[in-house]
């Protein structure tokens, strides 16, 4: 779409730029600040230039944190991507279930972080838990509390309870804006329903998919609430993913300079993967 | 895919996504000795005891009561603040346009952990430590560049012919907007709200940093569950229960908007 030139229109963006630069610009540059000085109290604050930087790099709690939380948005990826989009495409297009469905499919996303925790909590209890006594009595031996592989596995099926839904919401919401007439040609030509997936869903639903992928990348990677009240980063350091070891550091031990400053490199980390995906979005914009 | 086989994975994944309400639903009706010595699917002595206790317990009003408030605030806050601002993205290209938007997607990125201190320090400095007012604010971090985004992919499907005739039969700006743009994307704006809603309703970490007693959030009063004799398993399931309830509401008045509002927009 040709847009016109017009800077005035600058004036209708200013609220939105006072009202986030408000809350976003001084905390950033209190961070910054933090990760270049020694503070020892209000008064007495060293500089110590790039010395935290390094001394993080370093830090092999940090190393394993940041390769499980890797590892763990990369699964929370694979997995829910590819099952928003299934999902998205069983939902009714009309119908009085369309309402139905999209209020069930809504719920786990309106339950407060903590609670969503609390929640799976007991819900996987191997004693009392439906889903943990379940799993046992077809004979496997779950025990979140105690296993690392099944506390990570417990941690992912959360996630993925919790967030499939904005992923199948975005995706629905891409296939609906697909006109009939597309899927009309496609009948007479005598496509497949992999074919009509292929070549007609599919594309269409680049762009609310690469939204889907930006949301759900950047709130896996930030995750904290629901795994510290779940695992609480356990069993050992299985679950301690970078927001928590962060959380650690800054308030637990008060190493606020080291803190800091792996949150800088952990947000130009995020910062980088999103601004590739961008630039995607708007090269793909100006193709289509 | 047979039309059937559909609707039954679909029925299966929606099954999936209510058992573990269902159990938290039914703690509430249990007991704390049921909850925690037995496996039940549903109350052997069915009891409404913790129910009871939170509603005649006014020390719990003012929990829902602050989460309520900055909730609306926000939603309020990042609508008027991004529906022009949507507009000017829809419709004019200007200098950094695209900088501009991609900084206020950065926003959403920042990991809250470290950035928990700066904000006290920050709401603090202004005199706004423990307001409605500083969570709403704060949540605006990352629900108005969502807002931005949502309503721009509305807004979009609206064609500029419209907004040419406007102006041509002599509308002013706000004028237009106002009574002929807005209702055009009434159901853009009902998702928007619901997503601001979402996510400065489920976001815990910074409105507890910013707050003590005169704005704490519900899901952070629900931690008072925790006392002598261990957590009351009970009470905390019948607390969690009750913040389901706002969202369920909104969700079920937005219902039609989010049905139709997908079938308009790219979202």
């Amino acid at each position: 779409m040709d847009k016109r030139e017009y800077q005035w229109a600058w004036l209708m963006v200013l609220p939105v730029v006072l009202v986030v630069a408000f809350s976003a610009i001084m905390p950033l540059m209190t961070v910054v600040n933090y990760s270049l000085q020694d503070i020892f109290g209000p008064d007495s604050r060293f500089f110590v230039g790039t010395e935290w930087f390094k001394e993080v790099l370093r830090d092999p709690a940090l190393h394993g944190a940041l390769f499980r939380q890797i590892i763990f948005s990369g699964a929370v990826l694979l997995i829910q991507i590819p099952l928003g989009i299934a999902l998205a495409l069983c939902l009714p297009k009309k119908g009085p279930w369309v309402s139905v469905s999209l209020v069930l499919l809504a719920l786990p996303l309106l339950v407060p972080w903590n609670v969503v925790g609390t929640i799976w909590q007991v819900f996987a209890r191997p004693d009392v838990g439906l889903a943990g006594v379940f799993l046992n009595s077809i004979g496997l031996d779950y025990n979140y509390t105690g296993d690392a592989i099944d506390a990570w596995v417990t941690v992912l099926i959360m996630d993925v309870w919790h967030w499939t839904s904005l992923v199948i919401l975005l995706c629905y919401a891409g296939l609906q804006a697909i006109p009939d007439a597309f899927y009309q040609a496609a009948r007479i030509d005598g496509a497949s329903r992999w074919a009509v997936f292929r070549y007609i869903e599919l594309p269409k639903l680049k762009g609310v998919l690469l939204i889907a992928i930006l949301l759900r990348f950047i709130f896996s990677f930030r995750i904290y609430a629901e795994p510290f009240v779940l695992t609480g980063g356990g069993p050992g350091n299985a679950t301690t993913f970078l927001s928590q070891r962060l959380t650690t550091m800054a308030v637990g031990q008060f190493d606020l300079g080291p803190a800091a400053a792996f949150s800088l490199i952990y947000f130009l980390i995020i910062l980088l993967f999103s601004y590739v995906f961008y630039l995607t979005i708007l090269n793909m914009d100006r193709e289509g | 895919m047979g039309s059937n086989r559909r609707y039954i994975f679909l029925g299966l994944w929606l099954v999936f996504l209510m058992l573990p309400i269902y159990w938290l639903l039914m703690m509430s009706l249990k007991t704390n000795q049921e909850i925690l010595s037995t496996f039940s699917l549903w109350p052997q002595n069915l009891t409404v005891d913790n129910y009871v206790k939170i509603f005649t317990d006014a020390t719990w009003y003012p929990g829902y009561i602050n989460s309520t408030l900055y909730v609306v605030l926000n939603v309020v806050i990042s609508l008027t603040v991004a529906l022009p601002a949507a507009y000017a993205f829809s419709r004019y290209k200007f200098l950094g346009d695209k900088h501009l938007f991609f900084w206020l997607l950065t926003n959403i990125m920042a990991p809250p952990a470290v950035f928990l201190l700066p904000f006290f320090e920050l709401y603090n400095s202004v005199g706004l430590y423990d307001t409605h007012i500083a969570v709403a604010l704060a949540h605006t971090l990352f629900t108005v560049p969502l807002a931005v985004w949502i309503l721009e992919g509305f807004m979009s499907g609206v064609p500029k012919e419209i907004d040419e005739t406007a102006y041509l039969d002599g509308y002013s700006w706000p004028r237009f907007f106002l009574t002929i743009f807005l209702p055009l994307i009434r159901s853009g704006v009902g998702v928007t709200a619901f997503f601001c809603f979402m996510f400065s309703w489920v976001e815990l970490l910074i409105a507890r940093t910013i707050t003590s007693t005169e704005a704490k959030p519900i899901a952070v009063t629900m931690t008072r569950t925790v006392g002598a004799s261990g957590l009351d398993w009970g009470l905390l399931a019948t607390a969690g229960v009750l913040t389901l309830v706002p969202g369920a509401l909104v969700i079920w008045f937005v219902r039609k908007h989010i049905a139709r509002g997908f079938a308009l927009g790219r979202v």
